[in-house]
């Protein structure tokens, strides 16, 4: 398990993360979520002992990162996949890292196997592309069979099938009642793998929910309404429960109302429709308004 | 789930701060040794050593006639056939600059530091083995440099012998002395983080800073020159004093050691609050 508390990070008067607090479960993969500079790769840092934090503290299976002795075995990460010697052989590169921690040789041909680099072992890793650089780097993170994995942006510059390997190997790191916390700038990538969202906007916490209640609390359906006395069907529609907002083009979008109860209401009340449509908003939605409006949602956090 | 709750054979092997050490310098072994640079560096650094014996002693012999009284007397044949010191300086110490800040530069001192945590040990000891390895090459190259290069030097041109006062200290001083720069190149690397900036640094206090110096009037010169940190290294390898001013050998040696402990000791005390 990862636990922030007040987690926050200023690089001179720039504050890259800023007072997050949260908890990486295991048994589920968490998806990170995050426009570009919204502070993932920082957060990662900072649990990783890399960067300290300005204020806040956060931990690893309850210890600080700095203190761990052979974090191998118990955290696993990928930050960036060209973080490489390109002179150094991928089997040399995880050698040495498997070295760094007591960890057995041949499990660095266990890992090269995985993640199905066993063929170009000994190549240097200078001529890799950036997907198989990125199964190096996910070899490099399997390689103490840590229960906590962090994947920084993994599909970034993969091809399709790179894409659906990532995704099966977290879900069945995740099946395996490993943590796993995988960043991402996309939500139409996350929905697809991911179980629980933390999402981050400009360094603080936006909110903390499962990806379904995400979906069930802002991806709800709402209604287009065009009506030729739309002032007065607001007040009619607000009178049934309604949430209604007038668009400066006149259009009502409404909420909490079905488009059916809608139609009757205005048959009832002699109004004349030009429009009535039923508007799914996606997650894509969900998550632009998220970041956009910063405002914060959070669901209740589990005592 | 269960393989990595199943303890591991392995897992006796990672008891204790000398487990620890073990593996990080196992680690930095590996590393060494399997990127090219490092051996291509090492054997040009011998190969340095060794051809500055061959030139400069087969000099001496075909110019001995027209050598001064004075010339003649102060003459130093040890440290003459060592004199591939000079350059071979120049490419330890850029080793060891690039040691740190090649993985710096490609962002792969975060997969180390995330491997292991405790950043002093990691520079430590990426030091200590890299140190190890320049010490054996530089060792073997110098007695291999000091053997040709007396070889050399036959007819009227003295030569030394091993067992004559200060010449054992002066070949022996010749990889310490190395081992030293190489050290300092790993400091200067972790202090800059930056490749350009850190060969930069070393090749200012080797080469830059003796010449601004000897720019100097001559009576400041004499006083300041002795003391940096190349000139005053420089005294274990030599046997006759290159200059009336110069410090002793061990004298000298033991301030070059103390300005790599002072910037080794700034490394470590800054890279503990130091994000990477
Ligand atoms: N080492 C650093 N020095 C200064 N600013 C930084 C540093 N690292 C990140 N930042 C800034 O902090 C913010 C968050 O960056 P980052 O964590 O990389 O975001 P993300 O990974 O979500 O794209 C950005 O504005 C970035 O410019
Ligand atoms: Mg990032």
């Amino acid at each position: 398990m990862i636990e922030a508390r007040g987690l926050t990070k200023r690089y001179g008067r720039q504050t890259a993360v800023s007072g997050l607090d949260f908890r990486v479960e295991p048994g589920r993969v968490t998806g990170f979520l995050g426009p570009n500079g919204a502070g993932k790769s920082t957060t990662m840092r900072m649990i990783l002992g890399l960067d300290l934090p300005s204020s806040g503290s956060v931990t690893v299976n309850g210890r600080r990162y700095r203190g761990m002795v052979w974090p191998l075995h118990e955290i696993g990460a990928l930050l960036d996949a060209r973080a490489v010697h390109p002179g150094r052989s991928a089997y040399n590169h995880l050698h040495s890292l498997a070295a760094a921690n007591g960890i057995p040789r041949d499990r660095v041909d266990v890992v090269l196997e995985q993640v199905g680099l066993a063929a170009v072992a000994r190549k240097r890793v200078g001529g890799f592309s950036l997907g198989m650089s990125q199964r190096l780097g996910i070899a490099g993170a399997l390689l103490g069979d840590p229960g906590i994995l962090l994947f920084d942006e993994p599909v970034n510059g993969l091809d399709p099938d790179g894409i659906l390997w990532i995704r099966t190997l977290m879900r069945s790191l995740a099946a395996e009642g490993r943590t796993v916390l995988v960043s991402s700038h996309l939500m139409s990538e996350t929905a697809l793998t991911a179980d629980h969202l933390l999402v981050i906007g400009e360094g603080r916490l936006l909110a903390d929910m499962p990806l379904d209640e995400l979906i069930a609390r802002d991806a709800t359906d709402r209604v287009e309404v065009r009506a030729v006395d739309h002032h007065r069907l607001a007040g009619e529609l607000r009178t049934l429960g309604g949430e209604v907002t007038l668009r400066p083009d006149g259009t009502l979008l409404v909420v909490g109302v079905e488009s059916a109860a809608i139609g009757e209401l205005a048959a009832a009340r002699g109004h004349v429709l030009h429009q009535l449509r039923d508007v799914t908003s996606s997650l894509e939605e969900a998550y632009f308004r998220l970041t956009e409006g910063s405002v914060v949602y959070r669901a209740p956090v589990p005592a | 789930m269960n393989a990595h709750l199943v303890r591991t054979a392995a897992e006796g092997r990672r008891h204790g701060p000398r487990a620890r050490l073990r593996a990080t310098a196992r680690s930095e072994w590996v590393k060494l040794w399997s990127v090219r640079s490092a051996p291509a560096v090492l054997g040009a650094t011998a190969v340095v050593i060794v051809l500055g014996a061959l030139v400069l002693c087969s000099g001496y012999r075909s110019g001995w006639a027209s050598m001064s009284a004075s010339e003649r007397a102060a003459f130093d044949p040890a440290s003459t056939s060592l004199r591939g010191i000079e350059p071979a300086q120049l490419f330890v110490g850029a080793l060891g600059v690039l040691a740190v800040t090649g993985e710096y530069g490609t962002g792969l001192i975060r997969t180390t530091l995330a491997a292991t945590p405790q950043r002093a040990q990691v520079l430590v000891v990426k030091g200590l083995v890299l140190g190890a390895v320049v010490w054996a090459v530089t060792t073997a190259s110098s007695f291999g440099a000091f053997a040709l290069g007396q070889h050399l030097l036959t007819g009227p041109v003295p030569h030394a012998e091993l067992e004559d006062p200060g010449v054992l200290r002066a070949v022996l001083g010749g990889g310490l002395y190395l081992t030293l720069i190489a050290l300092f190149g790993t400091a200067l690397g972790a202090l800059s983080r930056s490749t350009p900036l850190g060969l930069a640094a070393l090749f200012g206090v080797l080469l830059v800073l003796p010449l601004m110096v000897g720019l100097l009037p001559s009576g400041l010169a004499d006083g300041i020159l002795p003391y940096l940190p190349g000139e005053a290294g420089s005294q274990v390898w030599h046997v006759m004093p290159p200059s009336p001013h110069s410090l002793g050998p061990w004298q000298g040696f033991s301030l070059f050691a103390l300005d790599v402990v002072v910037s080794a000791g700034a490394v470590l005390t800054l890279t503990r609050k130091r994000d990477v």
